[in-house]
């Protein structure tokens, strides 16, 4: 049976088009678009949140998204195990929702930010990176105005003591490096999962990065990886 | 009704626009100012009973929507 692939839009989501080609391109998924208004989320093994500006980034960014009716059956999902990936502004939504922790402030240097960056895989226990050997280095691009994650201190030490900073930023050594964090995040942090590791989110583009022909094809890691743990677990 | 709503970052969380501002009105001379929170103000117009029922209605919006409450800090104030 055919992996199915749900994609979030809200109004003002601009990468879900890319997020849906890479599901079906990259993962060779059925994948569909579910709109914000739905709660239908139409039986996926994997809903991705994808980046843009939903709500126009009205009040903070994604505050106005997790108040819409498929963020109900979202968190639901979540809850239940299902799988959810936020990229971008999909990771801001699931901060605001609650699904993740920490919070994205504006880019310390007040600058939208785009480029490519480095992260590098510091947890396993995550569909998205269990087939990535720790310390792997991925290229993609960011592309943010408001990517500076956030927390409390102990929230970060809880966090690392259950092993769930997913990214860092790192330069081009593969070492946390001055520099290599385009916005300021604390810890040079660039995704979270949550404790039981269904939920990622991350600032950096994999959709972005996951063909030859977009000069990076190390996005591609993270869905295959995907792919391999959902065909492990259903057999 | 009305309430004003202010939402501010909480002391500690890093304020990348204040602190843009707090160094402008240092370059304008302002040098008395030593740092500068930005945050939001929210006017409200609601149909209440009373003030108190009003200060609450206002209290748990600025809980659930308004303000993060991982970064930020709020006060509401019935203004008429």
């Amino acid at each position: 049976m055919r992996f199915r692939v749900s994609v979030v839009v809200f109004p003002g989501s601009n990468c879900d088009r890319d997020a849906l080609h890479a599901a079906e391109a990259v993962m060779g998924a059925e994948a569909r678009f579910v709109w914000h208004q739905e709660r239908d989320l139409a039986r996926p093994d994997l809903v991705i949140l994808p980046g843009g500006f939903s709500y126009g980034d009205y009040l903070r960014c994604g505050a106005m998204a997790r108040f819409s009716p498929v963020m109900e059956s979202v968190v639901a999902y979540a809850e239940r195990g299902g799988a959810v990936l936020g990229i971008c502004n999909g990771f801001q939504v699931l901060c605001e929702a609650g699904l993740l922790p920490g919070v994205l402030l504006q880019n310390a240097g007040l600058r939208f930010v785009c480029r490519e960056v480095r992260i590098r895989v510091e947890s396993t226990q995550t569909p998205f990176t269990a087939a990535v050997p720790r310390g792997t280095v991925l290229r993609m691009p960011v592309a943010h105005g408001d990517g500076n994650w956030n927390a409390a201190p102990e929230v970060l030490r809880d966090l690392e003591a259950h092993d769930q900073v997913v990214f860092r930023y790192v330069g081009a050594g593969g070492d946390r490096a001055p520099g290599a964090t385009p916005n300021g995040s604390m810890d040079d942090v660039a995704g979270v999962r949550n404790r039981r590791g269904n939920v990622l989110g991350l600032m950096p583009h994999p959709e972005r990065a996951a063909e030859a022909i977009l000069g990076s094809e190390d996005g591609a890691r993270l869905f295959a990886s995907f792919v391999r743990s959902a065909a492990g677990a259903a057999a | 009704m009305k309430l004003q709503i202010t939402v501010i970052p909480r002391a500690g969380i890093l304020d990348p626009q204040g602190k843009a501002i707090a160094s402008a009105l240092g370059r304008l001379g302002y040098t008395a100012v030593h740092a500068v929170r930005a945050g939001k103000v929210f006017r409200v117009e609601i149909d209440a009973a009373d003030r108190e029922s009003a200060r609450e209605a206002g209290a748990a919006m600025a809980r659930t929507l308004l303000a993060n409450p991982v970064i930020e800090d709020f006060e509401v104030e019935v203004v008429d």
